[in-house]
């Protein structure tokens, strides 16, 4: 694949100016044979995107925080993110792994444009893609250490979908990664129906998000909704919920229970 | 076409700006029994004059279904033909593993031509001796489009390739602006009346004679035999009513019309339910 390629150029390059740690390669003609290492845990991590279908269109969202295990690192990173004209994909876990992707679907699209023809990339095409992708690099072992969600509108065809870091992949009208699979899908289907309007969408997805907040310690107050309909991706500027704290329960939590937290 | 002494390598140009090579490949395809694409706005049409190259032999194969979408015609080298249909096969399943959609015709043409070019900027290689015609569908509709030896490929609303083509073509230039408009039956009965002009004297029957179709959900199919004969025979009923149409001084929209209504049931109908072929190929 060619974006190993280029992996490999770099590797050479470090080998050649002493070995910086990074993944070393199997071809060195100047060190010793070390053993190669792939992607075994990730660092800066995305937690949870939503995703629904709504009357015009599609709705994801997701919080613009990157983790570094347990500490909250970044706090603007942009989990969502437009691909052509038609599709946004959303990404959970390792966010290096994400910028890589998003490099390589750049390509495809960049690729596609020169064929200079009508002929455009539409969600289910770049799901597809996005699935071999995901999956060929979990064969060889060394997987892309995300769940991404896939949506957009094509030809009055509204599209969600997910595809997971072992290359599978499936289409729904509500999808959920991470914590939002546990917290947000029974809300779902519980409350989604097909003709939600922009707004009952919106708060829906708020609820949920809402939710996460509480509920996720890698989640934080800075979320971002994108909207997606036959007309474009519009993705908002990052805001923050209302949230409540005054419940009674928590002003003496351990009230009866002595000794408890 | 006369020799001269640019045009041994396809990699040498003559004085005058021309690899003779690449005009000689495409005199190959002008050898090759016809080949003729029409389309309308749901449906492209392929027909071909089938040569067999002695009374014992079977007919020469010159349409190809790609994919379910795309089919072509070949005329000229049909072992040239053959190895593009192939890689055209191979282009249009990996298109589909990869992104679950079909590939889209103009995408394959450009891939084609691509391919058909470099063989003329290589010393080692020779120029492919056919010319495709390619039927087929993608989001924006049917289209027909001519792949060419020398890395050209253009886009068609009606057109004949190979020898005695010419003929053909002018039949088609006579009614290529009724075709938008045109059923499919109506279609592939003018497919069948070009294929006609170009066999000139020969006797037109399903032997000679092959038409495949594609549609807007209807997938490219080469008509059985059986259901071809009936088109032949249904020109021959058509033709007759035709010639009185025409002697009368009525112009050729009109003729097809009358046709329906006036003569009962040996008339060019379409789709009304008599002995003319309306269930098509399965």
């Amino acid at each position: 694949m060619r974006w190993e390629e280029e992996g490999m150029k770099q590797n050479a390059f470090i080998m050649g100016n002493k070995l910086m740690g990074s993944s070393p390669h199997v071809f060195s003609l100047i060190m010793p044979s070390i053993p190669i290492t792939h992607t075994q845990t990730p660092y800066v991590t995305g937690t949870s995107v939503l995703g629904i279908k709504y009357k015009d269109g599609v709705l994801i969202a997701a919080d613009t925080a990157g983790s570094y295990g347990s500490t909250t690192r970044y706090k603007s990173v942009e989990r969502l993110r437009p691909i052509g004209q038609n599709t946004l994909v959303g990404a959970t876990g390792e966010m290096s792994d994400f910028q890589t992707i998003l490099q390589i679907l750049d390509r495809l699209i960049i690729t596609n444009a020169m064929f200079d023809d009508d002929n455009t990339l539409g969600p289910p095409d770049i799901h597809s893609y996005l699935n071999r992708v995901m999956y060929n690099q979990r064969n060889k072992l060394d997987p892309f250490w995300n769940t991404l969600v896939l949506g957009g509108v094509k030809n009055g065809v509204k599209y969600l979908g997910n595809v997971t870091m072992l290359g599978l992949h499936y289409v729904d009208d509500h999808v959920a990664t991470g914590f939002g699979i546990h917290l947000a899908q029974p809300i779902f289907r519980n409350e989604w129906n097909e003709d939600m309007t922009l707004e009952q969408g919106t708060k829906l997805l708020e609820k949920c998000m809402l939710v996460l907040f509480y509920r996720d310690r890698s989640a934080i107050n800075k979320m971002q909704i994108a909207n997606i309909t036959e007309d474009g991706v519009k993705i908002s500027e990052p805001y923050a919920l209302q949230t409540k704290w005054d419940y009674e329960a928590f002003s003496n939590p351990t009230v009866g229970n002595e000794g408890s937290w | 076409m006369f020799r001269n002494q640019y045009d041994t390598d396809v990699t040498t140009w003559s004085p005058a700006g021309r690899l003779h090579q690449v005009e000689y490949a495409m005199e190959a395809v002008k050898q090759g029994s016809a080949a003729i694409g029409l389309r309308s706005k749901t449906h492209v049409v392929l027909a071909t004059v089938n040569k067999a190259s002695s009374e014992l032999s079977a007919h020469q194969k010159k349409l190809f279904k790609i994919d379910n979408h795309i089919g072509i015609a070949m005329a000229g080298l049909t072992a040239d033909g053959r190895v593009l249909s192939r890689y055209m096969r191979s282009e249009c399943i990996n298109h589909h593993f990869v992104f679950e959609s079909p590939l889209p015709v103009g995408r394959l043409v450009v891939q084609v031509a691509d391919k058909a070019q470099v063989c003329t900027q290589r010393s080692w290689k020779r120029p492919y001796g056919v010319g495709l015609l390619v039927a087929g569908l993608d989001e924006t509709g049917p289209h027909l489009y001519q792949n060419c030896p020398s890395g050209n490929y253009s886009e068609y609303q009606a057109f004949a390739i190979g020898s005695r083509s010419q003929a053909a073509k002018t039949y088609l230039e006579r009614k290529f602006e009724t075709f938008m408009e045109c059923t499919k039956e109506e279609l592939i009965r003018h497919a069948v009346f070009a294929v006609k002009e170009s066999l000139q004297e020969e006797e037109l029957s399903s032997g000679n004679c092959g038409v495949a179709v594609v549609g807007i959900d209807e997938p490219f199919v080469v008509l059985d035999p059986k259901t071809l004969q009936s088109y032949i025979e249904s020109l021959e009923t058509g033709k007759e009513e035709q010639q009185t149409m025409e002697e009368t001084g009525t112009d050729d929209r009109q003729s097809l019309q009358v046709q329906h209504e006036g003569t009962g049931s040996r008339g060019i109908s379409v789709g009304a339910g008599d002995d003319s072929p309306t269930d098509m190929e399965t």
